[in-house]
Protein backbone atom coordinates (compact mmCIF):
# COMPACT_ATOMS: atom_id res chain seq x y z
CA UNK A 1 0.00 0.00 0.00
CA UNK A 2 1.03 3.69 -0.15
CA UNK A 3 2.17 4.40 3.34
CA UNK A 4 4.62 3.09 5.15
CA UNK A 5 3.38 3.38 8.80
CA UNK A 6 2.42 0.86 11.20
CA UNK A 7 -1.19 1.83 11.87
CA UNK A 8 -1.04 -0.13 8.07
CA UNK A 9 -0.66 -3.53 9.20
CA UNK A 10 -4.30 -3.11 10.50
CA UNK A 11 -5.92 -3.46 7.50
CA UNK A 12 -3.13 -3.88 4.74
CA UNK A 13 -3.86 -7.61 3.82
CA UNK A 14 -6.96 -7.49 3.23
CA UNK A 15 -6.63 -3.83 1.18
CA UNK A 16 -4.83 -5.73 -1.24
CA UNK A 17 -6.93 -8.90 -1.12
CA UNK A 18 -9.67 -6.14 -2.50
CA UNK A 19 -7.77 -4.52 -4.99
CA UNK A 20 -6.48 -7.91 -6.63
CA UNK A 21 -10.38 -9.03 -6.59
CA UNK A 22 -11.24 -5.83 -7.77
CA UNK A 23 -8.65 -5.93 -10.88
CA UNK A 24 -10.22 -9.35 -11.67
CA UNK A 25 -13.43 -7.85 -11.69
CA UNK A 26 -12.08 -4.85 -13.58
CA UNK A 27 -10.09 -6.87 -16.18
CA UNK A 28 -13.36 -8.53 -17.31
CA UNK A 29 -15.22 -5.61 -18.74
CA UNK A 30 -12.67 -4.81 -21.45
CA UNK A 31 -12.52 -7.89 -22.44
CA UNK A 32 -16.24 -8.37 -22.70
CA UNK A 33 -16.01 -5.01 -24.51
CA UNK A 34 -13.88 -6.58 -27.50
CA UNK A 35 -16.39 -8.74 -28.53
CA UNK A 36 -14.46 -11.59 -29.40
CA UNK A 37 -13.33 -13.11 -26.20
CA UNK A 38 -11.38 -15.92 -27.45
CA UNK A 39 -9.16 -13.72 -29.45
CA UNK A 40 -8.17 -11.64 -26.54
CA UNK A 41 -4.19 -12.11 -26.65
CA UNK A 42 -4.24 -9.96 -30.05
CA UNK A 43 -3.55 -7.33 -27.67
CA UNK A 44 -0.35 -8.65 -26.68
CA UNK A 45 2.69 -8.24 -29.26
CA UNK A 46 2.67 -11.76 -30.54
CA UNK A 47 4.12 -12.46 -33.96
CA UNK A 48 1.36 -13.06 -36.17
CA UNK A 49 0.56 -13.99 -39.84
CA UNK A 50 -0.79 -10.26 -40.76
CA UNK A 51 2.35 -9.60 -42.20
CA UNK A 52 3.56 -9.31 -38.80
CA UNK A 53 1.21 -6.41 -37.81
CA UNK A 54 2.05 -5.16 -34.28
CA UNK A 55 -0.23 -3.71 -31.73
CA UNK A 56 0.09 0.17 -31.68
CA UNK A 57 2.28 1.40 -28.44
CA UNK A 58 1.49 4.86 -29.47
CA UNK A 59 -2.31 4.02 -27.94
CA UNK A 60 -3.35 4.71 -24.29
CA UNK A 61 -5.66 1.89 -24.91
CA UNK A 62 -2.25 -0.93 -25.43
CA UNK A 63 -0.67 1.35 -22.34
CA UNK A 64 -3.87 -0.18 -20.03
CA UNK A 65 -2.90 -3.66 -21.13
CA UNK A 66 0.29 -3.33 -19.75
CA UNK A 67 -0.32 -1.46 -16.87
CA UNK A 68 -3.51 -3.56 -15.68
CA UNK A 69 -1.66 -6.72 -16.03
CA UNK A 70 1.93 -5.15 -14.27
CA UNK A 71 -0.54 -3.46 -11.36
CA UNK A 72 -2.86 -7.29 -11.37
CA UNK A 73 0.49 -9.39 -11.21
CA UNK A 74 3.03 -7.24 -9.17
CA UNK A 75 0.21 -6.68 -6.50
CA UNK A 76 -0.43 -10.30 -6.23
CA UNK A 77 2.98 -11.28 -5.80
CA UNK A 78 3.34 -8.33 -3.39
CA UNK A 79 0.47 -10.19 -1.53
CA UNK A 80 1.30 -13.84 -1.53
CA UNK A 81 5.28 -13.25 -0.47
CA UNK A 82 3.54 -11.56 2.36
CA UNK A 83 1.56 -14.25 2.68
CA UNK A 84 3.76 -17.17 3.01
CA UNK A 85 5.20 -17.07 6.46
CA UNK A 86 1.55 -16.53 7.92
CA UNK A 87 0.54 -19.55 6.07
CA UNK A 88 3.31 -21.86 7.30
CA UNK A 89 2.72 -20.61 11.04
CA UNK A 90 -1.37 -21.54 10.14
CA UNK A 91 0.72 -25.35 8.35
CA UNK A 92 2.95 -25.39 11.31
CA UNK A 93 -0.69 -24.66 13.87
CA UNK A 94 -3.24 -26.95 12.16
CA UNK A 95 -4.39 -30.10 13.32
CA UNK A 96 -6.83 -31.71 10.20
CA UNK A 97 -4.28 -33.91 7.72
CA UNK A 98 -6.35 -31.65 4.69
CA UNK A 99 -5.26 -28.01 6.34
CA UNK A 100 -1.26 -29.61 7.07
CA UNK A 101 -1.14 -30.56 3.43
CA UNK A 102 -2.87 -27.51 1.67
CA UNK A 103 -1.12 -25.00 3.92
CA UNK A 104 2.55 -26.69 3.57
CA UNK A 105 1.46 -26.36 -0.04
CA UNK A 106 0.94 -22.68 0.07
CA UNK A 107 3.79 -22.18 2.26
CA UNK A 108 5.94 -23.09 -0.18
CA UNK A 109 8.18 -24.72 2.82
CA UNK A 110 8.84 -21.59 4.83
CA UNK A 111 10.73 -21.65 7.65
CA UNK A 112 12.00 -18.66 8.81
CA UNK A 113 15.40 -18.75 8.96
CA UNK A 114 17.53 -15.57 9.62
CA UNK A 115 19.00 -15.16 5.82
CA UNK A 116 15.50 -15.63 4.66
CA UNK A 117 14.17 -12.49 6.59
CA UNK A 118 16.93 -10.83 5.80
CA UNK A 119 15.98 -11.18 2.46
CA UNK A 120 12.13 -11.34 3.04
CA UNK A 121 12.52 -7.66 4.39
CA UNK A 122 14.14 -6.55 1.37
CA UNK A 123 12.08 -7.76 -1.23
CA UNK A 124 8.95 -6.54 0.58
CA UNK A 125 10.54 -2.77 0.99
CA UNK A 126 11.23 -3.13 -2.81
CA UNK A 127 7.76 -4.41 -3.67
CA UNK A 128 6.21 -1.77 -1.88
CA UNK A 129 8.22 0.92 -3.69
CA UNK A 130 7.83 -0.85 -6.56
CA UNK A 131 3.75 -0.82 -5.87
CA UNK A 132 3.35 2.76 -4.90
CA UNK A 133 4.06 4.02 -8.52
CA UNK A 134 2.21 1.20 -9.72
CA UNK A 135 -0.66 2.95 -8.31
CA UNK A 136 -0.12 6.38 -9.87
CA UNK A 137 0.62 4.78 -13.12
CA UNK A 138 -2.27 2.65 -13.13
CA UNK A 139 -4.74 5.11 -12.31
CA UNK A 140 -3.39 7.70 -14.64
CA UNK A 141 -3.21 5.44 -17.62
CA UNK A 142 -6.66 4.31 -16.92
CA UNK A 143 -7.44 8.46 -17.12
CA UNK A 144 -5.43 8.69 -19.85
CA UNK A 145 -8.03 6.21 -22.16
CA UNK A 146 -10.51 8.88 -21.61
CA UNK A 147 -7.89 12.19 -21.71
CA UNK A 148 -6.54 11.37 -25.30
CA UNK A 149 -10.08 11.10 -26.84
CA UNK A 150 -11.41 14.17 -28.18
CA UNK A 151 -14.70 13.80 -26.78
CA UNK A 152 -16.30 17.08 -24.68
CA UNK A 153 -16.08 16.47 -20.90
CA UNK A 154 -13.39 13.83 -21.47
CA UNK A 155 -10.67 15.70 -23.34
CA UNK A 156 -9.03 17.58 -20.11
CA UNK A 157 -5.60 17.22 -18.40
CA UNK A 158 -6.67 16.91 -15.00
CA UNK A 159 -7.69 13.83 -15.22
CA UNK A 160 -4.69 11.81 -14.18
CA UNK A 161 -4.52 13.28 -10.91
CA UNK A 162 -8.43 13.38 -10.34
CA UNK A 163 -8.32 9.69 -11.07
CA UNK A 164 -5.62 8.67 -8.69
CA UNK A 165 -7.37 10.93 -6.01
CA UNK A 166 -10.82 9.08 -6.68
CA UNK A 167 -9.13 5.72 -6.71
CA UNK A 168 -7.63 6.33 -3.24
CA UNK A 169 -11.11 8.17 -2.46
CA UNK A 170 -13.37 5.06 -3.60
CA UNK A 171 -10.75 2.70 -2.45
CA UNK A 172 -10.51 3.73 1.28
CA UNK A 173 -14.01 3.74 1.22
CA UNK A 174 -14.39 -0.03 0.48
CA UNK A 175 -11.70 -0.79 2.79
CA UNK A 176 -13.94 0.92 5.35
CA UNK A 177 -16.85 -0.91 4.55
CA UNK A 178 -15.60 -4.17 3.94
CA UNK A 179 -13.82 -3.82 6.93
CA UNK A 180 -16.19 -3.06 9.74
CA UNK A 181 -17.93 -5.65 8.72
CA UNK A 182 -15.04 -7.97 8.78
CA UNK A 183 -13.96 -6.77 12.26
CA UNK A 184 -17.41 -7.41 13.87
CA UNK A 185 -17.60 -10.90 12.36
CA UNK A 186 -14.27 -11.71 13.34
CA UNK A 187 -13.70 -10.45 16.00
CA UNK A 188 -10.69 -8.35 15.01
CA UNK A 189 -11.62 -5.71 17.57
CA UNK A 190 -7.95 -5.94 19.50
CA UNK A 191 -6.07 -5.40 16.06
CA UNK A 192 -8.23 -2.60 14.12
CA UNK A 193 -8.79 -0.01 16.34
CA UNK A 194 -11.50 2.90 16.25
CA UNK A 195 -7.84 4.67 15.98
CA UNK A 196 -7.42 2.91 12.48
CA UNK A 197 -10.91 3.67 11.32
CA UNK A 198 -10.46 7.14 12.41
CA UNK A 199 -7.06 7.16 10.14
CA UNK A 200 -8.76 5.98 7.53
CA UNK A 201 -11.61 9.08 7.53
CA UNK A 202 -9.27 11.43 7.63
CA UNK A 203 -7.52 9.93 4.02
CA UNK A 204 -11.48 9.76 2.82
CA UNK A 205 -11.98 13.39 3.57
CA UNK A 206 -8.68 14.59 2.11
CA UNK A 207 -8.84 12.56 -1.12
CA UNK A 208 -12.82 13.11 -1.02
CA UNK A 209 -11.95 17.11 -0.74
CA UNK A 210 -9.12 16.95 -3.68
CA UNK A 211 -11.60 15.39 -6.14
CA UNK A 212 -13.98 17.72 -5.26
CA UNK A 213 -11.78 20.69 -6.23
CA UNK A 214 -10.98 18.55 -9.61
CA UNK A 215 -15.03 18.28 -10.14
CA UNK A 216 -14.82 22.70 -9.32
CA UNK A 217 -11.78 22.76 -11.40
CA UNK A 218 -12.96 21.05 -14.94
CA UNK A 219 -15.82 23.09 -14.38
CA UNK A 220 -14.14 26.20 -13.95
CA UNK A 221 -11.81 24.99 -16.64
CA UNK A 222 -14.94 24.16 -19.31
CA UNK A 223 -15.66 27.77 -19.18
CA UNK A 224 -12.52 29.35 -19.05
CA UNK A 225 -11.36 27.47 -21.92
CA UNK A 226 -14.05 29.33 -24.33
CA UNK A 227 -14.19 26.14 -25.98
CA UNK A 228 -18.07 25.54 -26.77
CA UNK A 229 -18.16 21.83 -26.87
CA UNK A 230 -16.22 21.64 -23.16
CA UNK A 231 -18.92 23.89 -21.99
CA UNK A 232 -22.06 22.78 -23.36
CA UNK A 233 -20.72 19.58 -22.42
CA UNK A 234 -20.64 20.48 -18.66
CA UNK A 235 -23.82 22.39 -18.51
CA UNK A 236 -25.63 18.87 -19.48
CA UNK A 237 -23.85 17.37 -17.03
CA UNK A 238 -25.19 19.75 -14.51
CA UNK A 239 -28.66 20.84 -15.34
CA UNK A 240 -29.27 18.35 -18.77
CA UNK A 241 -31.34 15.01 -18.49
CA UNK A 242 -28.57 13.88 -15.70
CA UNK A 243 -28.65 16.56 -13.44
CA UNK A 244 -29.53 13.83 -11.35
CA UNK A 245 -26.66 11.77 -11.61
CA UNK A 246 -24.36 15.02 -11.31
CA UNK A 247 -26.54 15.95 -8.28
CA UNK A 248 -26.24 12.48 -6.56
CA UNK A 249 -21.89 12.25 -7.35
CA UNK A 250 -21.64 16.20 -6.19
CA UNK A 251 -23.78 15.36 -2.33
CA UNK A 252 -22.65 12.19 -2.21
CA UNK A 253 -18.27 12.62 -2.69
CA UNK A 254 -17.86 16.27 -2.14
CA UNK A 255 -20.19 17.21 0.83
CA UNK A 256 -20.28 13.55 2.65
CA UNK A 257 -16.74 12.98 3.35
CA UNK A 258 -17.21 16.97 4.70
CA UNK A 259 -18.56 15.75 7.86
CA UNK A 260 -15.51 13.80 9.11
CA UNK A 261 -13.90 16.94 10.43
CA UNK A 262 -16.11 16.66 13.30
CA UNK A 263 -13.88 14.44 15.76
CA UNK A 264 -17.05 12.22 17.07
CA UNK A 265 -18.64 11.42 13.41
CA UNK A 266 -15.21 10.06 12.00
CA UNK A 267 -14.90 7.89 15.31
CA UNK A 268 -18.73 6.50 15.24
CA UNK A 269 -18.00 3.19 13.43
CA UNK A 270 -21.95 3.28 12.58
CA UNK A 271 -21.60 6.97 10.82
CA UNK A 272 -18.38 5.60 8.91
CA UNK A 273 -20.16 2.22 7.69
CA UNK A 274 -23.06 4.60 6.34
CA UNK A 275 -20.31 7.44 4.40
CA UNK A 276 -18.68 4.32 3.17
CA UNK A 277 -21.79 3.30 1.22
CA UNK A 278 -22.92 6.57 0.18
CA UNK A 279 -18.80 7.22 -1.05
CA UNK A 280 -19.23 4.02 -2.86
CA UNK A 281 -22.25 5.11 -4.24
CA UNK A 282 -20.99 8.64 -5.24
CA UNK A 283 -17.66 7.01 -6.96
CA UNK A 284 -20.33 4.81 -9.29
CA UNK A 285 -22.41 7.47 -10.20
CA UNK A 286 -18.93 9.62 -10.73
CA UNK A 287 -18.07 6.83 -13.11
CA UNK A 288 -21.60 7.21 -14.68
CA UNK A 289 -21.83 10.97 -15.20
CA UNK A 290 -18.13 10.75 -17.03
CA UNK A 291 -19.36 8.09 -19.32
CA UNK A 292 -22.67 8.38 -20.08
CA UNK A 293 -23.23 12.27 -19.93
CA UNK A 294 -20.02 12.69 -22.00
CA UNK A 295 -21.52 10.73 -24.55
CA UNK A 296 -25.06 10.53 -24.64
CA UNK A 297 -25.19 14.12 -26.48
CA UNK A 298 -21.69 14.88 -28.28
CA UNK A 299 -21.02 16.58 -31.54
CA UNK A 300 -23.95 15.37 -33.87
CA UNK A 301 -27.76 16.28 -32.28
CA UNK A 302 -28.77 13.55 -34.32
CA UNK A 303 -27.30 11.18 -32.85
CA UNK A 304 -28.17 12.19 -29.37
CA UNK A 305 -29.98 9.74 -26.92
CA UNK A 306 -30.49 8.21 -23.33
CA UNK A 307 -29.04 5.54 -22.35
CA UNK A 308 -31.34 2.86 -20.67
CA UNK A 309 -29.22 -0.13 -19.17
CA UNK A 310 -30.45 -3.58 -20.76
CA UNK A 311 -31.08 -6.77 -18.42
CA UNK A 312 -27.79 -8.10 -19.71
CA UNK A 313 -25.81 -4.76 -18.60
CA UNK A 314 -27.17 -4.73 -14.91
CA UNK A 315 -26.70 -8.61 -14.85
CA UNK A 316 -23.31 -8.77 -16.01
CA UNK A 317 -22.36 -5.47 -13.21
CA UNK A 318 -24.36 -7.26 -10.12
CA UNK A 319 -22.40 -10.80 -11.39
CA UNK A 320 -18.90 -9.25 -11.14
CA UNK A 321 -20.30 -7.91 -7.40
CA UNK A 322 -20.77 -11.47 -6.74
CA UNK A 323 -18.03 -13.04 -7.94
CA UNK A 324 -15.72 -10.40 -6.35
CA UNK A 325 -17.61 -11.33 -2.88
CA UNK A 326 -17.33 -14.96 -3.66
CA UNK A 327 -13.24 -14.18 -3.82
CA UNK A 328 -13.64 -11.98 -0.65
CA UNK A 329 -15.52 -14.36 1.61
CA UNK A 330 -13.11 -17.41 0.56
CA UNK A 331 -10.01 -15.09 1.16
CA UNK A 332 -11.99 -14.32 4.46
CA UNK A 333 -12.27 -17.90 5.16
CA UNK A 334 -8.95 -19.75 4.68
CA UNK A 335 -5.97 -17.04 4.33
CA UNK A 336 -4.98 -15.15 7.73
CA UNK A 337 -6.42 -11.22 7.14
CA UNK A 338 -3.68 -9.85 9.31
CA UNK A 339 0.03 -9.86 8.47
CA UNK A 340 0.29 -12.19 11.04
CA UNK A 341 4.50 -11.91 11.02
CA UNK A 342 4.10 -8.21 10.89
CA UNK A 343 1.76 -7.49 13.52
CA UNK A 344 4.43 -9.50 15.91
CA UNK A 345 7.53 -7.42 14.72
CA UNK A 346 5.46 -4.47 16.29
CA UNK A 347 3.84 -6.17 19.58
CA UNK A 348 6.54 -5.04 21.95
CA UNK A 349 6.06 -1.31 20.76
CA UNK A 350 2.17 -1.06 20.19
CA UNK A 351 1.46 -3.54 23.05
CA UNK A 352 1.60 -1.00 25.49
CA UNK A 353 -1.38 0.94 23.13
CA UNK A 354 -3.50 -2.14 23.87
CA UNK A 355 -4.25 -0.56 27.65
CA UNK A 356 -4.94 3.01 26.91
CA UNK A 357 -6.04 2.21 23.20
CA UNK A 358 -9.27 3.94 22.29
CA UNK A 359 -10.85 0.38 21.26
CA UNK A 360 -12.99 -1.35 23.51
CA UNK A 361 -11.06 -4.57 24.39
CA UNK A 362 -12.78 -8.09 24.25
CA UNK A 363 -11.23 -10.34 26.88
CA UNK A 364 -10.55 -13.07 25.37
CA UNK A 365 -11.38 -12.19 21.48
CA UNK A 366 -9.22 -14.99 19.80
CA UNK A 367 -10.72 -16.41 16.40
CA UNK A 368 -10.43 -19.51 14.91
CA UNK A 369 -7.68 -18.48 12.52
CA UNK A 370 -5.56 -16.38 14.13
CA UNK A 371 -4.87 -17.01 17.82
CA UNK A 372 -1.48 -16.92 18.27
CA UNK A 373 -0.62 -13.42 18.01
CA UNK A 374 -1.26 -11.53 21.76
CA UNK A 375 -0.23 -14.34 24.23
CA UNK A 376 4.03 -14.61 23.46
CA UNK B 1 30.35 -39.33 10.48
CA UNK B 2 26.81 -38.43 10.32
CA UNK B 3 26.42 -34.68 11.65
CA UNK B 4 25.19 -33.98 14.97
CA UNK B 5 23.10 -31.11 16.13
CA UNK B 6 21.95 -28.57 18.98
CA UNK B 7 19.21 -26.73 19.34
CA UNK B 8 18.21 -24.13 21.98
CA UNK B 9 15.12 -22.53 22.05
CA UNK B 10 13.98 -19.44 23.74
CA UNK B 11 10.55 -17.65 24.09
CA UNK B 12 11.64 -13.63 23.24
CA UNK B 13 13.33 -11.89 20.43
CA UNK B 14 14.96 -9.54 23.07
CA UNK B 15 16.65 -12.62 25.14
CA UNK B 16 17.43 -14.70 21.69
CA UNK B 17 19.89 -11.98 20.84
CA UNK B 18 21.46 -11.41 23.97
CA UNK B 19 22.24 -14.95 24.16
CA UNK B 20 23.38 -15.01 20.60
CA UNK B 21 25.67 -12.04 21.33
CA UNK B 22 27.00 -13.75 24.21
CA UNK B 23 27.79 -17.12 22.76
CA UNK B 24 29.54 -15.87 19.67
CA UNK B 25 31.70 -13.70 21.66
CA UNK B 26 32.47 -17.39 23.64
CA UNK B 27 33.90 -18.55 20.11
CA UNK B 28 30.82 -20.37 18.95
CA UNK B 29 29.47 -20.44 15.57
CA UNK B 30 25.66 -19.98 15.28
CA UNK B 31 24.31 -21.97 12.02
CA UNK B 32 21.09 -20.52 11.85
CA UNK B 33 18.44 -18.79 13.67
CA UNK B 34 14.79 -20.11 12.96
CA UNK B 35 11.74 -17.04 13.96
CA UNK B 36 8.57 -16.64 13.47
CA UNK B 37 9.33 -13.05 12.43
CA UNK B 38 12.12 -10.96 11.51
CA UNK B 39 14.89 -10.14 14.68
CA UNK B 40 16.28 -7.03 13.99
CA UNK B 41 19.66 -6.75 14.45
CA UNK B 42 20.77 -10.67 14.77
CA UNK B 43 21.64 -10.86 11.09
CA UNK B 44 25.45 -9.14 12.02
CA UNK B 45 25.19 -11.06 15.57
CA UNK B 46 25.02 -14.49 13.76
CA UNK B 47 27.21 -13.19 10.77
CA UNK B 48 24.60 -13.35 7.93
CA UNK B 49 25.31 -10.89 5.44
CA UNK B 50 23.15 -7.83 4.22
CA UNK B 51 20.94 -9.47 1.12
CA UNK B 52 21.44 -8.59 -2.34
CA UNK B 53 17.85 -8.86 -3.42
CA UNK B 54 17.75 -4.95 -4.07
CA UNK B 55 20.69 -5.16 -6.43
CA UNK B 56 18.45 -8.27 -8.30
CA UNK B 57 15.63 -5.86 -8.36
CA UNK B 58 17.64 -3.22 -9.86
CA UNK B 59 19.49 -5.53 -12.77
CA UNK B 60 15.54 -7.31 -13.95
CA UNK B 61 14.36 -3.49 -14.04
CA UNK B 62 17.07 -2.32 -15.80
CA UNK B 63 16.76 -5.22 -18.60
CA UNK B 64 12.89 -4.92 -18.57
CA UNK B 65 13.77 -0.91 -19.69
CA UNK B 66 15.85 -2.45 -21.90
CA UNK B 67 13.53 -5.16 -23.63
CA UNK B 68 10.84 -2.75 -23.59
CA UNK B 69 12.40 0.19 -25.19
CA UNK B 70 14.32 -2.48 -27.48
CA UNK B 71 11.22 -4.05 -28.45
CA UNK B 72 9.13 -0.85 -29.52
CA UNK B 73 11.83 0.57 -31.63
CA UNK B 74 11.55 -2.58 -33.49
CA UNK B 75 7.56 -3.10 -33.91
CA UNK B 76 7.02 1.12 -34.29
CA UNK B 77 10.10 2.59 -35.97
CA UNK B 78 12.28 -1.02 -38.00
CA UNK B 79 9.26 -3.49 -38.67
CA UNK B 80 6.08 -1.88 -39.72
CA UNK B 81 6.21 1.70 -38.96
CA UNK B 82 2.50 3.03 -38.62
CA UNK B 83 0.94 6.35 -39.56
CA UNK B 84 -1.26 7.88 -36.68
CA UNK B 85 -2.25 11.54 -36.61
CA UNK B 86 0.77 12.46 -38.24
CA UNK B 87 2.61 12.14 -35.49
CA UNK B 88 6.78 11.86 -36.09
CA UNK B 89 7.64 8.29 -35.76
CA UNK B 90 10.70 8.04 -38.23
CA UNK B 91 13.28 7.44 -34.99
CA UNK B 92 12.93 6.30 -31.36
CA UNK B 93 13.92 9.58 -30.33
CA UNK B 94 10.89 10.93 -31.66
CA UNK B 95 8.50 8.78 -30.43
CA UNK B 96 9.67 8.32 -27.44
CA UNK B 97 7.15 10.27 -25.21
CA UNK B 98 4.15 7.48 -26.18
CA UNK B 99 6.36 5.21 -25.24
CA UNK B 100 7.33 6.15 -21.38
CA UNK B 101 4.22 4.26 -20.00
CA UNK B 102 4.81 0.88 -21.08
CA UNK B 103 8.76 1.49 -20.50
CA UNK B 104 7.67 2.09 -16.82
CA UNK B 105 5.43 -0.82 -16.70
CA UNK B 106 7.88 -3.33 -18.08
CA UNK B 107 11.28 -1.88 -15.65
CA UNK B 108 8.65 -2.54 -12.94
CA UNK B 109 7.33 -5.51 -14.39
CA UNK B 110 10.36 -7.38 -14.90
CA UNK B 111 12.24 -5.93 -11.41
CA UNK B 112 9.24 -7.13 -9.64
CA UNK B 113 8.85 -10.41 -10.46
CA UNK B 114 12.73 -11.10 -11.27
CA UNK B 115 13.73 -9.99 -7.52
CA UNK B 116 10.60 -12.17 -6.27
CA UNK B 117 10.96 -15.77 -8.53
CA UNK B 118 15.34 -15.33 -7.15
CA UNK B 119 13.85 -14.68 -4.10
CA UNK B 120 12.40 -17.86 -4.05
CA UNK B 121 14.60 -19.94 -5.70
CA UNK B 122 17.68 -18.89 -3.38
CA UNK B 123 15.30 -19.27 -0.34
CA UNK B 124 14.22 -22.91 -1.80
CA UNK B 125 10.71 -21.94 -0.50
CA UNK B 126 8.84 -23.34 -3.84
CA UNK B 127 5.13 -24.92 -4.17
CA UNK B 128 5.86 -28.07 -2.50
CA UNK B 129 9.01 -27.86 -0.70
CA UNK B 130 8.80 -29.82 2.39
CA UNK B 131 9.46 -26.90 5.38
CA UNK B 132 13.05 -27.84 7.57
CA UNK B 133 12.10 -25.52 10.81
CA UNK B 134 12.94 -28.46 13.40
CA UNK B 135 10.41 -27.23 15.58
CA UNK B 136 6.66 -26.37 14.63
CA UNK B 137 6.14 -23.51 17.60
CA UNK B 138 9.50 -21.71 15.41
CA UNK B 139 6.69 -20.29 13.13
CA UNK B 140 4.42 -19.16 16.23
CA UNK B 141 6.18 -18.05 19.03
CA UNK B 142 9.39 -19.32 19.77
CA UNK B 143 12.91 -18.84 18.39
CA UNK B 144 15.27 -21.39 18.08
CA UNK B 145 19.23 -21.65 17.65
CA UNK B 146 20.59 -24.11 15.47
CA UNK B 147 24.36 -25.09 16.48
CA UNK B 148 25.83 -27.40 14.26
CA UNK B 149 28.70 -29.39 15.64
CA UNK B 150 30.45 -29.51 12.42
CA UNK B 151 30.82 -25.48 12.50
CA UNK B 152 32.23 -26.02 15.96
CA UNK B 153 35.44 -28.26 15.96
CA UNK B 154 36.67 -26.81 18.56
CA UNK B 155 34.04 -27.73 21.38
CA UNK B 156 32.82 -30.70 22.16
CA UNK B 157 28.60 -31.14 22.59
CA UNK B 158 28.62 -31.18 26.15
CA UNK B 159 30.32 -27.69 26.38
CA UNK B 160 28.24 -26.12 23.56
CA UNK B 161 25.15 -27.26 25.90
CA UNK B 162 26.85 -25.69 29.14
CA UNK B 163 27.49 -22.70 27.81
CA UNK B 164 23.97 -22.90 25.85
CA UNK B 165 22.57 -23.40 29.58
CA UNK B 166 23.81 -20.86 30.53
CA UNK B 167 21.51 -17.82 28.66
CA UNK B 168 18.25 -17.76 29.08
CA UNK B 169 16.66 -20.67 27.33
CA UNK B 170 13.60 -22.61 27.39
CA UNK B 171 14.59 -26.08 25.91
CA UNK B 172 17.78 -27.78 24.95
CA UNK B 173 17.67 -30.77 22.55
CA UNK B 174 20.83 -32.49 21.34
CA UNK B 175 20.23 -34.89 17.94
CA UNK B 176 20.84 -36.24 14.27
CA UNK B 177 21.69 -33.68 12.09
CA UNK B 178 19.01 -34.17 8.75
CA UNK B 179 19.32 -32.15 6.33
CA UNK B 180 15.90 -31.77 4.54
CA UNK B 181 16.55 -29.50 1.83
Amino acid sequence: MLFRQKWRMAINRSAEAMTIFAVFMAGMFPLIHMGRLWVGYWVLPLPNEFGSLWVNFNSPLLWDVFAISTYLSVSFVFWYIGLIPDFATIRDRAKSPVAIKAYSLMSFGWSGRAKHWNRFEIVTLVLAGLATPLVFSVHSIVSFDFATSVIPGWHTTIFPPYFVAGAVFSGFAMVQTLMLVLRKAMHLENYIHTKHIEYMNIVIMTTGSMVGVAYLTELFMSWYSGVEYEAYAFLNRATGPYWWAYAFMMTFNVVSPQLMWFKKLRRSLLFTFFISIVVNTGMWFERFVIIVTSIHQDYLPSSWSMFYPTWVDIGVYVGTIGLFFMFYMAYVRYFPVLAIAEVKTILKSSGESYKNGSAELNSGSDDGVLTNNKNN
Amino acid sequence: MADRVIYAMYDDDDVIKTAAKKLVADGIHITDVFSPFPIHGIDPIIGVKHTRMGNVAFLFGLFGLGLALFGMRYFMIVDWPMNIGGKPNFSLMENLPSFIPVAFEFTVLFAAHGMAITYLLRNKTLPGMPADNPYPRTTDDRFVMEILLSDNPSFTAEEIQAKVKQTDIVQVEEKEFKKIK
